[in-house]
């Protein structure tokens, strides 16, 4: 008897909640699919539906999930009702999750879509949003790789002027006449930063000379990892140039990983030492003026490089010779002038011819109404 | 105010002004205020690299490892020894040993770092440059929006065509570049005034601190 009067509210409840939603007019969402992730670790499922029509009288939904042979829990806020997809990052792999997805009315009536199939998240050993990425990488390689052989084989190469990497030599000199120090900074980046790459590459070949002239080069360093890189770089000039002897380790040391304490004690040096020539190679953020400006004041000629557009017009407006971005990363091949740099540099020109390709194919095709290019360039990831 | 807060203010405010008195020159003051600062940082950055780094990623993991004698827990001693092969440098005879730690960092960092810039500094600026003429052509973008259009595609063209390094900078190529070093300079101004703009609001803080919480000249 009991059993039948449970039975008839269960009943009841559910003819009333459906009428209710019938009365809304709400109907469930449809076409739930529940899928791993593409392209992730395993770590989430996402599972999208159809968008609601416009007079549905949905207000938002709401997510319901169920572990096999569990009870379904509700998972995350009320979505809004343009939501069509959602993706449950708190899954555990190796576990099946089975998804309902939840209407809900202004008036808070709910209609459930159809239950989804079970699915388990599974990590991927291959992003493929990044296929893209791989050929392009492949494709610069490739043009690097080949202007390297030709470079190697004898084959002059031609490297226009760069008023600023002229100037190294210059400022060398003056300060060996000068008999002063030449101050170099690598800047705040860390030892996995492209222009702190390129800075450390520059020392290399600016140690070879100070080397050559028996000219002090002192290095504060902000990151200890570059320190000992520098060191190293440093070093081996010094060796392959003969004069082990002329090298000074104490000259290149740690300052402080602190933003502006590491500003303030390079200001310091630059007041109190008054070196000739000071190069600012690399990776700068708010401290950038505070440097060229100080090198300016001591009268030091200043050579400055780096990649952060946002410091470029302050080492414009403070130093003698900028290396703009790239000039930056052409530098250690314009300097050497190794065969094995020059045509790496003229691998990555070919690259800028195929950007340059690529812009110019791309106007063209989306005035004709074909947008391959832009589809194809935002689904890499 | 308590005593302590009253303190902390007027060692701030001496501090501002031993590190502005440089403008004037180098002086006892702001070498006191310069090397306090960098001795304060480098102590800081030590106690922050042992707390957030020495014993979250090396001590704690091997300790348990070693409590918990779970054999997968071992395999965190490679990059534990990796690390430490940067000590070899305090042994002259085994500092060349250093260079395996230098190379993994140098190649792991290469390693993310150019899939980064590729996707952002090419793939995403190249679809950024190129995606308003989709715009034009279904004709919901006019007027001005088709000049910045034309503008932004002709700056990229006329920049990317300066930093052609193995080409020579004669005839149209010159004329490009030149135009391209124009754009530059005028995208460099504008950042200029944005950030003197940014930096004339922190002088504005300090100036604040120093005549309203020090001397409390002005609410």
């Amino acid at each position: 008897m009991l059993k039948t009067i449970q039975w008839m509210a269960v009943c009841l409840v559910l003819c009333l909640s459906v009428g209710t939603a019938f009365s809304q007019g709400l109907s469930p969402p449809s076409n739930v699919t529940a899928v791993d992730t593409p392209n992730d670790d395993g770590s989430s499922i996402t599972i999208t539906w159809d968008a609601a029509a416009e007079e549905s009288g949905i207000s938002g939904y709401q997510i319901l999930r169920r572990i096999a042979g569990g009870e379904l829990e509700t998972i995350g806020d009320l979505l809004p009702v343009g939501t069509t997809a959602y993706v449950d990052s708190s899954i555990e792999q190796g576990t099946s999750y089975a998804y309902i997805v939840r209407a809900v009315s202004e008036t808070e009536a709910t209609v459930d879509s159809e239950q989804t199939a079970p699915v388990e998240g599974n990590d991927e050993w291959f992003h493929t949003g990044k296929i893209p990425l791989f050929i392009t990488m492949l494709l610069f390689s490739a043009a690097i790789v080949w202007n390297i052989y030709d470079a190697r084989s004898g084959k002059e190469l031609f490297v226009r002027r760069i008023p600023g990497l002229e100037a190294v030599d210059e400022a060398i000199g003056r300060a060996t006449e000068m008999g002063r120090s030449i101050l170099y900074s690598t800047g705040l980046g860390g030892v996995s930063g492209v222009a702190t790459i390129a800075s450390m590459t520059i020392l290399g070949q600016v140690a070879r000379r100070t080397a050559d002239y028996e000219t002090s080069l002192r290095v504060p360093c902000r990151d200890p990892i570059v320190l000992n890189v520098v060191r190293e770089m440093v070093k081996t000039a010094y060796l392959e140039e003969g004069r082990p002897d002329a090298y000074n380790e104490d000259d290149i040391f740690f300052l402080t990983e602190s933003q502006f304490a590491y500003a303030a004690g390079v200001e310091g040096m630059m007041l109190r030492e008054k070196p000739a020539a000071i190069f600012l190679q690399g990776t700068f953020y708010a401290e950038s003026l505070i440097l060229a400006e100080t090198g300016n004041s001591v009268g030091a000629i200043q050579i400055a490089g780096t990649d952060s557009e946002h410091q470029l017009p302050f080492f414009i407006a403070a130093c003698d010779y900028t290396l703009i971005g790239e000039e930056l990363y052409a530098a250690s091949a314009y300097l050497s002038r190794e065969p094995m740099l020059l045509g790496s540099l003229r691998g990555q020109d070919w690259g800028k011819l195929l950007i340059f390709a690529a812009i110019v194919l791309g106007v063209v095709l989306e005035l004709s109404g074909i947008s391959w290019i832009t589809t194809l360039l935002q689904r890499v990831r | 105010m308590d005593f302590w807060s009253l303190i902390g203010i007027w060692v701030a405010a001496f501090l501002t002004l031993s590190i502005y008195s440089v403008l004037y020159r180098d002086n006892p003051f702001y070498r006191f205020a310069e090397h306090l600062f960098v001795g304060v940082s480098v102590g800081y950055g030590i106690v922050l690299s042992v707390y957030q780094g020495l014993v979250p990623f090396a001590l704690k993991p091997l300790w348990e490892t070693v409590t918990t004698g779970a054999p997968e827990g071992f395999i965190k001693l490679i990059p534990i020894c990796i690390g430490l092969l940067f000590f070899a440098r305090l042994s002259p005879r085994h500092t060349w040993l250093i260079r395996y730690p230098i190379a993994i960092l140098i190649g792991y960092g290469s390693g993310i770092a150019i899939p980064n810039v590729l996707r952002a500094n090419i793939f995403e600026q190249t679809r950024g440059t190129i995606a308003p003429f989709a715009e034009i052509a279904a004709g919901t973008l006019s007027g001005w929006g088709v000049v910045e259009a034309i503008l932004m595609v002709a700056g990229v063209i006329c920049t990317l065509t300066y930093f052609f390094f193995s080409v020579e900078h004669r005839g149209p190529v010159k004329w490009l570049s030149k135009v391209g070093i124009a754009f530059l300079m005028i995208g460099f101004g504008s950042a200029f005034g944005n950030t003197v703009m940014g930096r004339v609001a922190l002088l504005i803080q300090r100036v604040d601190f120093l005549l309203g919480d020090w001397l409390r000249i002005i609410s």
